[in-house]
């Protein structure tokens, strides 16, 4: 189960897509990170995430874990976004058959589960076809 | 470095065993590796376990299973890199015996999955990915590797039927293995028709929930010639790792941790993929074995599809993969599987295989990896 502490300390990430960038070699990295893997430079600056980008790939989960089971079967895909950050979230509001590798998709601010009857509502970003 | 060799190897049957716990399960298991190696007493040993805590609510098992095996106070160590935490005992075992501190070291590997709901072993297994930034959207292991799967069948054409056929043979390997949870044949229709998890992965491209555990006992290379028993050395050892996200890859249908420690392994055994004369290797998913064939060299990038269609890793063709049945018919306890490769290959290079014996094998390589390709351990050994 998610602690308040635990969730709230993603806030930045899930709600408001805060990411950085490596001051050297301009890669940006999300979550952020405290040394660019790339050039070992420990010099990053915020920047916001881009909010449009294209499916690179996709499933549809069948056999979902436990906080997901009202929601199965739902779509999970990788998206690389415009600025080159590559992220995994579920893709709503469209047919699994239309689903295609390419899909120029957006992201969303949307309810992801919930922890039982009384625990955390877990918000964060979703996609959706564009 | 001293040449270091496995004089025992110990394994029991897996599967669902509902009367027997972590320990007992472990202790027959290594007492079966001790027995092989003649000897009734070790100077250290490792244990590989994914997740003691989650499957049964029990951590320092290192203290536990020495104590059980009756072998305190010697120095135990659990270690953990996920589903290659098996292959992680046996390369820290190897250095602790190559660098003279240790003679006789049991490496092993144990998991207990079935003593919680399948909801608690999604989640236990779950763990390996990134929670914060995979897990927490929903996505399940065989999710992970259904994004590989989609993505590769993208990129190179391969096929479902080419996915199919990885189950299929190692079915068909496992039938001949009597130790395998599931020693029976399937057909590609019967693949194709199992029930879907994870778009396009089904029922039949995944490895099962297994308990199990798997046993070696290694030592110095001089004491086996001198004790006149096959002389079967580590002759590679190579480990490496990747980001724990798949979606933070260069390219996702890469596993670059596999590359990175297969090309150590191969040099350390100055050896090339051609030398080799079999592999297991981490078919966690149908999609796996084929990736990580790519990864080890053994076919060109993007053609992992083709080998099983090809049937060159068939018990038969040019190189034999997963002759144990792999992770699919052998089951797959995962912090044991690693060891259990292990196990394999020694058995296939004493001449030992039984009905699934590869003639003349003198080289045989193991590949074990956690997480989406997160942690990779591969192991080169040879019979002198
Ligand atoms: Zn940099």
């Amino acid at each position: 189960m998610t602690t308040p502490s635990r969730y709230w300390r993603e806030i930045p990430q899930r709600y408001r897509l805060e990411a950085n960038k490596c001051k050297n070699c301009e890669i940006t990295f999300f979550p952020p990170r405290l040394i660019c893997p790339q050039c070992k430079n420990r010099e990053l600056e915020p920047i916001k995430l881009a909010e449009t980008g294209k499916i690179l790939t996709y499933t549809v989960i069948r056999v979902p874990p436990h906080q997901f089971v009202d929601q199965a079967p739902y779509a999970v895909g990788i998206i690389e976004l415009d600025d080159g950050v590559k992220i995994t979230a579920q893709v709503v509001d469209c047919d699994f058959e239309d689903l295609k590798i390419g899909q120029r998709v957006r992201i969303e601010f949307r309810k992801i589960f919930q922890e039982g009857e009384s625990g955390i509502l877990c918000y964060g970003y979703k996609f959706v076809p564009e | 470095m001293r040449e270091v060799a496995v004089i025992g190897v110990g394994m029991t049957k897996w599967g669902e065993l509902w009367k027997k716990s972590l320990r007992t399960i472990f202790v027959e298991t290594a007492l079966l590796a001790m027995d092989d190696a003649g000897v009734d007493r070790i100077d250290s040993m490792y244990v590989g376990s994914m997740s003691s805590g989650l499957f049964v609510g029990q951590e320092h098992i290192a203290s536990m299973l020495a104590d059980y095996l009756g072998q305190s106070p010697v120095p135990s160590a659990r270690v953990e890199t996920a589903c290659a935490s098996g292959g992680l005992a046996l390369r820290l075992g190897f250095m602790e015996v190559a660098s003279g501190m240790s003679d006789v070291v049991l490496v092993s590997g144990v998991e207990k999955m079935t003593d919680v709901s399948g909801y608690e072993a999604t989640y236990a297994l779950g763990s390996a990915a990134d929670q914060e930034y995979e897990g927490y959207h929903g996505i399940t292991f065989p999710g992970l590797y259904a994004l590989i799967a989609r993505a590769h069948m993208e990129k190179y054409g391969t096929t479902r039927e080419q996915l199919a056929l990885v189950a299929v043979k190692n079915h068909c390997n496992g039938s001949k293995n009597p130790l395998a949870q599931f020693p029976f044949e399937i057909t590609v229709d019967s693949v194709l028709n199992s029930v879907l998890v994870a778009d396009p992965l089904r029922i039949l491209d995944c490895s099962p929930i297994t308990d199990g555990a798997a046993a070696a006992i290694i030592c110095p290379a001089e004491m086996v010639r001198k004790m006149n028993k096959p002389v079967i050395k580590i002759i590679g050892s190579g480990h490496a790792t990747d980001t724990i996200a798949l979606s933070s890859r260069k390219d996702i249908t890469w596993l670059e941790a596999t590359y990175q420690a297969a090309k150590q392994a191969y040099a350390m055994a100055d050896k090339k993929p051609e030398d080799i004369n079999l592999i297991e290797v981490h078919d966690c998913f149908t999609i796996a074995e084929i990736c990580v064939l790519e990864a080890l060299g053994v076919v060109k990038r993007g053609e992992g599809g083709k080998a099983a269609e090809d049937e060159i890793t068939f018990l038969e063709g040019k190189i034999p993969v997963n002759t144990s049945g792999g992770l699919k018919a052998k089951g797959h306890p995962v912090g044991a599987t690693g060891v259990a490769q292990t196990v394999e290959i020694v058995k296939q290079l004493r001449g030992e295989a039984g009905e699934r014996q590869v003639k003349d094998a003198r080289i045989g390589m193991a590949q074990n990896m956690g997480g989406s390709g997160g942690s990779t351990l591969v192991h080169i050994f040879e019979r002198e």
